[in-house]
């Protein structure tokens, strides 16, 4: 972390300080997909990932979820408990386990042939796990799962009230409309708990109404403690809720700030917005 | 009109198919091979392909439509009776000792074998979607476990069945371990490559194993430290019950061990299925990326489902192995392996009672045709016949292979193909077949 | 060394062998993405077709060797083709864009079926002929150990290079190929920009299994004896190979082959016979532990 940034945000935001991406670089062959970027997202905050095709957005994302080992740099992750993760070393699923950082993904990826309800529970998974014994007690009707699966369905109905799908809570989840799956998907992130919720292209295909819902439901996520980093094009969604965005051309940071300060930066203008997309830029 | 000329075509693929390996047989002779040409035989073949290629074509005539809504109803109708067909077969399962007939006794032992094997692979294929071409190595481990068990400590076969099954899941999970991370086709070769292992080293370890020669003299189970034995004595059920020893007796507790381990093995796979461990086998199948971004251990949760399917291939093992007395490396071919996927894969993946119809069927079927092939054999006394009548038991696999064939392309998703979710808000609704994955591990 | 060279000689022979089968494997794989347990039996079929020929021919009264062995060649590689032809009308294309494991049950019952059919119509009985090309030369003489190069090794190697190059012509080099490979990379996407694809899925199971065929024969030539279930036997070990070279890759296929061939000689040469297919299936788990999508296989990259 470079003392410049620290400097610009003074002591509180500091403190506040969540995810850490110094350096980060990834190779693929001789492809470098990300170039040596840094950049801070804080808890309480919408922090957006926006750039144009190809910049490396989702590189970055998958990287800091685990699914790719980077080739240089460093991830770090703080809890509010001061615990510390090196994100770039751990294996994924730890890092949605321990290190509760969640994801969505571009392309939804739902457990399409179980219910929504069912979604929900496998991702209470970790929790309802140690409740079993680890399987064998709960097999014999031993251990305390009744009441830990009691727990897990009341806190997927919070979800369900949230996202407006309780109605449909038994109905298998490749059978819902594209808006309702995008926002069971984040439903499903949110059942672990996560500290860090990580959202690729969430408003992608939705249509406007949808994608108004899809922002107060992410404004509630970040009201109630969670931070989160998107990726979006939907210039539309990121500059009416974001609180901090960062702009990626060609794998590299071009700029960093507030949405105002973005949109006034000629960099983004030149890079990104000055391909004729301005008309999505709300005046 | 263009049936006919379909028709003629396909005899006319079957005339090249069939000229050569049935028109002219390689037969020895004094001085190295020569052929025997059989023009009648090619004819009868060719002629049942054009005869049975226009039964076809008559009976797709209804639209293709007609066929695929045909299709849903039964999928719909048999979903919906199966929530008696169960009881129903539950009950018959338990009754059917009391047809007193050994024939019926002893067939009905050998489909729940198949159905425990179904039902144990059914925890791998079905529910976590793992492609196991090997199971018939756990089987096989199971049943030497417990022969080399017996054997060398004198142990009895209730103590050596969980020991037995132990071994083969820690046979599971040395084997899984470093495997599990391979994708899809890759993971079918391995486990295939492994129960040929396994086979290999059955026939070759003699010390160990006896060899191709198969051990002897296995322990049969007691009941309750009780024996079935012929003497009567003391220490016998017969002795103890004050009856007289017979055969029957021991039959029928065999039959009803397997019953109680089969029924044991579908109670623990209903119950994981409604626990957190089941449910991530199902999303597994259906997305193991996703489940990795959950935080769920994807290697620890596919070994799980790869040890505890070992487990009841271990237990059908043990058991197997003390019905027979004997037991050789012969039992454990990659027919057997082949067969008992196939009854997983017609069965539905995932749908106990799916798994237990296919057994029914196939093996049940395999059996009945052995039956009528040499019921019809014996029939055949007319000359005419004579150099068939022989030859016809060894029609029983090749009819066998091509029911395979004709099943999978009727009811590629099985017989029971929708999926039951596991808990429900109010009231479960059955999932249609074609929203659930199966599976790319 | 002259033992070492003997073996490597042996081993390069029966690689071959292995190689023209895992082609058919590893090119049914590459486009629809199957496993064809079915390829083993077409191999054997393919075998019983030569020896079939022989004895025919040499019953019609054709005596020259060549002629003979080209004969049939031609009518093994042809009937086996409309064999694999069939297979994969009436097992596999209705179950086209089914579900995954539909088509490898129906393989495997087709495997059945081929295999028993072979049984029932044949005969269960091993099928031994005399040696058609005896002879060969010696090249060292080392401490009492000739190395024998026969002239049936040579032929099958000259074989399986003149076959596998006009295969790869093929393949690289005509618009069959193009196809084929369209097809390979996309099958959707091919059928959108007009390509045939039940034919070019077809005309792939046809060359696969002429394929097969030729390595039938030349087994058929090599060993002298046969029976109904070679295949079983010899397409594991293809497919064995196929994953090895890393299942996709068609010089892979080759490659694998090679590598079990020479793994089996070396291992029965110099530890034990019993256990040379433990040794190849061991020496498959151990690579794929190291390298998941075999030797000269893509890597799957992971899209998320």
């Amino acid at each position: 972390m470079d003392e410049l940034c620290a400097d610009k945000l003074g002591v509180d935001d500091v403190a506040r300080v969540m995810l850490s991406v110094s350096n980060l670089t990834m190779r693929f062959g001789g492809l470098k997909a990300v170039d040596n970027l840094s950049f801070e997202a804080r808890t309480g905050d919408i922090t957006a990932v926006i750039g144009p095709n190809g910049a490396g957005k989702t590189t970055v994302f998958n990287c800091i979820t685990g699914f790719y080992r980077p080739t240089g740099g460093s991830i770090a992750l703080t809890h509010a408990d001061g615990a510390r993760f090196a994100l770039e070393r751990m294996p994924g699923h730890r890092i949605a386990a321990t290190a509760r950082v969640a994801r969505t993904f571009q392309n939804i990826r739902l457990f399409a042939g179980m219910t929504v309800l069912e979604n929900l529970l496998v991702a209470q998974h970790n929790v309802l796990m140690g409740a079993t014994g680890f399987g064998i007690l709960a097999v014999l009707g031993l251990g305390r799962y009744r009441a830990a699966e009691a727990a897990g369905i009341e806190k997927a109905k919070y979800w369900l009230d949230a996202i407006g799908l309780m109605s449909r809570a038994d109905d298998p989840a490749g059978a819902l409309p594209y808006g309702a799956q995008r926002r069971l998907e984040i439903a499903r992130a949110m059942c672990i708990d996560p500290v860090m919720l990580c959202l690729d292209e969430p408003a992608a295909g939705l249509n406007p109404r949808e994608s108004d819902e899809l922002n107060h439901l992410l404004l509630r996520i970040r009201d109630g403690g969670c931070a989160l980093l998107l990726i979006e094009h939907d210039m539309g969604v990121v500059m009416r809720i974001s609180d901090h965005i960062v702009v990626l051309d060609h794998g590299k940071k071009i700029s960093d700030g507030t949405p105002v300060e973005v949109r006034a930066d000629p960099a983004v203008i030149a890079a990104y917005l000055g391909e004729g997309d301005e008309d999505e830029v709300p005046a | 009109m263009s049936g006919l000329r379909d028709a003629f075509l396909s005899a006319l693929v079957a005339l090249g198919l069939f000229v050569p390996l049935v028109g002219l047989v390689t037969t020895p002779s004094d001085h190295g091979l020569h052929l025997v040409v059989r023009p009648v035989a090619t004819a009868v073949v060719v002629g049942l392909v054009f005869v049975g290629r226009l039964a076809m074509l008559a009976w797709r005539g209804r639209t293709r439509r007609d066929a695929v809504k045909a299709n849903r109803a039964f999928a719909e109708r048999i979903t919906r009776a199966g929530k008696y067909v169960t009881p129903v077969l539950l009950a018959a399962a338990v009754a059917l000792p009391f047809t007193g007939s050994r024939y019926y006794i002893d067939l009905g032992t050998l489909v729940l074998t198949y159905i425990m094997l179904g039902w144990g692979l059914n925890i791998v294929v079905g529910l976590a979607g793992l492609l196991d071409l090997g199971y018939v190595a756990f089987y096989a481990v199971g049943a030497y476990s417990f022969a080399i068990l017996a054997h060398t400590f004198g142990l009895g076969f209730w103590t050596c069945l969980p020991m037995a099954g132990l071994l083969a899941a820690l046979w599971g999970i040395m084997l899984g371990f470093p495997v599990l991370r391979l994708r899809g086709d890759y993971l079918a070769i391995v486990t295939l490559a492994f129960g040929e292992i396994i086979r290999i080293v059955l026939i070759n370890w003699v010390s160990l194993t006896n060899g191709p020669n198969g051990i002897t003299d296995i322990p049969r189970p007691t009941l309750f430290g009780l024996a079935f034995s012929m003497d009567g004595g003391d220490g016998t059920v017969a002795g103890f019950l004050g009856i007289e020893p017979a055969v029957i007796q021991r039959i029928i507790f065999l039959y009803y061990v397997i019953l109680g381990l089969a029924l044991l093995t579908n109670w623990v796979t209903l119950r994981l299925r409604r626990m957190p461990l089941g449910r991530a086998w199902e999303a597994l199948r259906e997305d193991e990326v996703a489940c990795r971004s959950l935080g769920i251990n994807v290697t620890n949760t596919k070994l799980t489902a790869f040890a505890i399917g070992a487990f009841f291939g271990g237990f059908a093992g043990a058991f197997f192995a003390t019905r027979q007395a004997f037991i050789s490396p012969e039992s454990f071919t990659f027919i057997e392996s082949a067969t008992v996927l196939a009854i997983v894969v017609l069965g539905g993946m995932g749908s106990q009672l799916g798994v237990a119809l296919a057994a029914i069927i196939m093996i049940g079927g395999l059996e009945a045709l052995r039956d009528f092939l040499s019921f019809l054999g014996d029939q055949m006394n007319n000359p005419v016949f004579a150099g068939i009548a022989s030859e016809l038991p060894l029609y029983r696999m090749l009819i066998f292979g091509l029911a395979l064939v004709v099943m999978m392309v009727l009811r590629p998703r099985g017989l029971i193909s929708g999926r039951t979710p596991s808990v429900a808000m109010t009231r479960p609704k059955e999932i249609a077949a074609e929203l659930v994955a199966q599976g790319r591990g | 060394m002259a033992y070492a060279l003997q073996q490597l000689i042996n081993g390069v022979t029966l690689g071959m062998i292995y190689g023209l089968i895992a082609v058919g494997y590893t090119m049914v794989y590459g486009i629809i993405g199957m496993i064809n347990f079915a390829h083993g039996d077409v191999f054997m079929v393919g075998a019983f077709l030569s020896l079939i020929a022989l004895l025919g021919l040499s019953a019609l009264g054709i005596t020259s060797v060549p002629l003979a062995l080209a004969l049939t060649l031609i009518f093994a590689a042809a009937i086996a083709a409309l064999y694999g032809w069939t297979v994969e009308r009436v097992a596999y294309r209705p179950l086209r864009g089914s579900f995954r494991l539909a088509p490898l049950i129906s393989a495997i019952g087709m495997s059945i079926t081929l295999q028993n059919f072979v049984q029932v119509s044949q005969g269960a009985r091993v099928k031994p002929i005399e040696p058609v090309i005896p002879g060969g030369i010696q090249i060292m003489n080392q401490g009492g150990f000739t190395v024998q190069l026969s002239w049936m090794q040579i032929a099958i190697v000259v074989i399986t290079l003149v076959i596998l190059g006009i295969f790869t012509w093929l393949v690289t080099r005509t618009p069959l190929g193009r196809t084929m490979r369209a097809c390979e990379q996309d099958l959707k996407m091919a059928s959108l920009l007009g390509i045939d694809t039940d034919r070019t899925i077809s005309l792939t199971f046809v060359i696969g299994a002429a394929l097969a065929a030729v390595a039938g024969f030349l087994f058929l030539l090599y060993y002298g004896v046969i029976d109904f279930y070679i295949g079983f036997i010899a397409g594991i070990k293809a497919f064995t190979a196929a994953v090895l070279g890393g299942i996709g890759s068609l010089p892979g296929a080759v490659l694998g082959g090679l590598l079990i061939g020479l793994i089996e000689v070396f291992w029965s040469a110099y530890f034990s016979v019993e256990y040379k297919d433990v040794a190849a299936f061991s020496i498959l788990i151990v690579v794929l532990i190291f390298l998941p999508t075999g030797i000269l296989g893509r890597a799957e990259v992971e899209k998320v």
